[in-house]
């Protein structure tokens, strides 16, 4: 302790602190200052480049949100159409199809009406010539059996038989 | 397990060392009379380094008496400034005479005396003439000097690279800015809290100050400023002082009457803490003086011992061991420093804790 008393010279303290509050006010003007201001707008600056990063991210998600959702209802809106004209194309079909069939049970029916006619009119044709013919064969028959009296006398009476009065 | 192997090796030079000492045991007697002086003239030349001086000797060449280096001002109060040169005292060895007054140097510190230079001393071998007030540009006010322009144009030019260079370092700025953010982040921050603005300037000047010339100590130019009592004394002031007056109501609180103890225990406590402000400076004062002074006197007596061992073993071995030192005395140069601006930072933040119960 004493070493330390006598080794301490008053003169030397006094430079010392002179120097060094002088070297601390000459530096926060000319050197702290600047450069933990600098320091400190650089590292606002970082923190804010950062932070609109950040929004930015955000946005872009918000708006690829939004393109997948229109991308959705686009879709959607597509199958909804597919689907109508699918609907459409078989509403088609069917009320095609069943004109058809009526069309062509109409020509069918009509087809068979013709027939039936054509048929009707043949068989009346028939009956007509079967009745010449037999007319015919009767009157030859008749004018064979008519050829004696007695003869003719026999089938009046025969006629006359199968004639039953109604 | 390196370091055990290293260890190992130099036990093992020690011990050829010193059988080759005993085996040289008849030429040592011989020697011993030199080796004695040798030994002395080591001490002094040690002790007259960790002193402080009044003129910037590079080193001297004791036979021929000459010493190379530069002289610095001497400025005295003595009933009136005096001004001269310090070579006036052609290193302590006569006496200077100013306007009627005689001066003489002796061991580092002005003594007034008659014309002869006669020195009176007291039973303990201590000077008794009077001492004239001393503000002399000293050894160490140099080096302060120096170190304080250095660190102005250092962070000068931190400071306007900025400018020029869009908010970004450049140069030697680079290297520097760390350092800075270093200190705001790791020393002030952490211990201080959200109002550690306001100690900024002080925590970083101190740092670098102590570092630069702890660092400047490493150098064969032989100065030691951060191991004189006066300069520790004074950086420890500023951080006592700081710690005071920027204290809150809550800091005195806790020294004047301890809130959440009996009352037998405030008034007990209160002494304690009150010698708790003056110790805690203190210690700062002692640690960076007594690492620093450790420092310098062991690496300069085992510098020494190369010249005492004059053997092909001592001396390699006494300069890697020095070397080793220096490389050590490196990260005591930094961590001095830290350790210094980190338990200010702690003072300031205990000065400035709000209450919180």
């Amino acid at each position: 302790m004493e070493k330390l008393l006598n080794d301490f010279s008053f003169g030397l303290f006094f430079w010392q602190i002179l120097i060094f509050v002088g070297l601390i006010f000459l530096l926060r003007k000319f050197a702290w200052k600047p450069i933990l201001d600098s320091v400190n707008n650089r590292e606002e600056g970082i923190k804010n480049a950062l932070e609109s990063a950040e929004a930015a991210r955000k946005e872009m998600q918000n708006l690829q949100a939004d393109n997948e959702r229109i991308l959705n209802e686009a879709r959607a809106e597509r199958d909804a159409m597919l689907k109508e004209a699918r609907q459409l194309k078989e509403n088609m079909i069917t009320d095609a199809k069943s004109e058809a069939q009526a069309e062509a049970d109409k020509i069918v029916a009509q087809a068979q009406a013709t027939i039936e006619s054509e048929k009707k009119a043949a068989l009346a044709e028939l009956k007509n010539q079967v009745a010449g013919l037999s007319v015919e064969i009767a009157e030859k028959v008749v004018r064979n059996e008519l050829s004696n009296k007695d003869k003719q006398l026999e089938l009046v009476d025969s006629m006359l038989g199968d004639v039953t009065l109604n | 397990m390196q370091k055990i192997s290293v260890v190992r090796i130099f036990m093992t030079l020690a011990l050829i060392l010193s059988s080759l000492n005993l085996a040289a045991k008849d030429t040592e007697i011989a020697e011993k009379e030199g080796k004695d002086g040798l030994k002395a003239e080591i001490k002094e030349f040690i002790d007259h380094h960790l002193q402080d001086s009044h003129d910037f000797t590079l080193f001297s060449d004791k036979e021929s008496g000459k010493h190379y280096g530069f002289p610095l001002p001497v400025i005295l109060w003595d009933n009136g400034l005096k001004v001269f040169s310090s070579s006036k005292f052609h290193h302590g060895e006569t006496v200077a005479e100013v306007d009627g007054n005689y001066y003489k140097l002796y061991h580092s510190k002005i003594y007034k005396t008659d014309a002869e230079g006669t020195i009176n001393y007291d039973e303990d071998h201590h000077a008794t003439n009077e001492k004239p007030l001393d503000f002399s540009i000293t050894k160490n006010v140099v080096s302060m000097l120096l170190i304080g322009l250095l660190m102005f144009f250092m962070f000068r030019s931190l400071a306007k690279s900025y400018k020029k260079n869009n908010g970004m370092p450049s140069g030697v700025g680079r290297f520097l800015e760390p350092l800075v953010l270093f200190v705001r982040d790791e020393i002030a921050k952490p211990n201080i809290g959200h109002n550690y603005k306001k100690y900024m300037s002080f925590l970083l000047t101190i740092f670098f100050f102590i570092w630069l010339l702890n660092l400047l100590g490493m150098t064969p130019l032989g100065v030691n400023v951060t191991g004189n009592i006066a300069v520790t004394f004074g950086l420890a002031l500023l951080t006592f002082l700081i710690t005071n007056f920027t204290a809150n109501k809550n800091y005195w609180g806790h020294i004047f009457w301890m809130p959440g103890v009996p009352t037998f225990m405030k008034v007990v406590l209160a002494p304690i803490e009150l010698l708790g402000v003056f110790i805690k400076p203190f210690s700062l004062m002692i640690r960076l003086y007594a690492n620093m002074t450790a420092g310098h006197v062991v690496i300069m007596s085992i510098v020494g011992m190369m010249f005492l061992f004059k053997s092909w073993i001592g001396s390699p071995l006494s300069f890697g061991l020095a070397f080793v030192l220096s490389i050590l005395e490196l990260l005591v140069a930094a961590l001095q420093a830290y350790i210094f601006t980190m338990l200010s930072a702690l003072y300031f933040g205990m000065a400035n804790e709000e209450a919180h119960h």
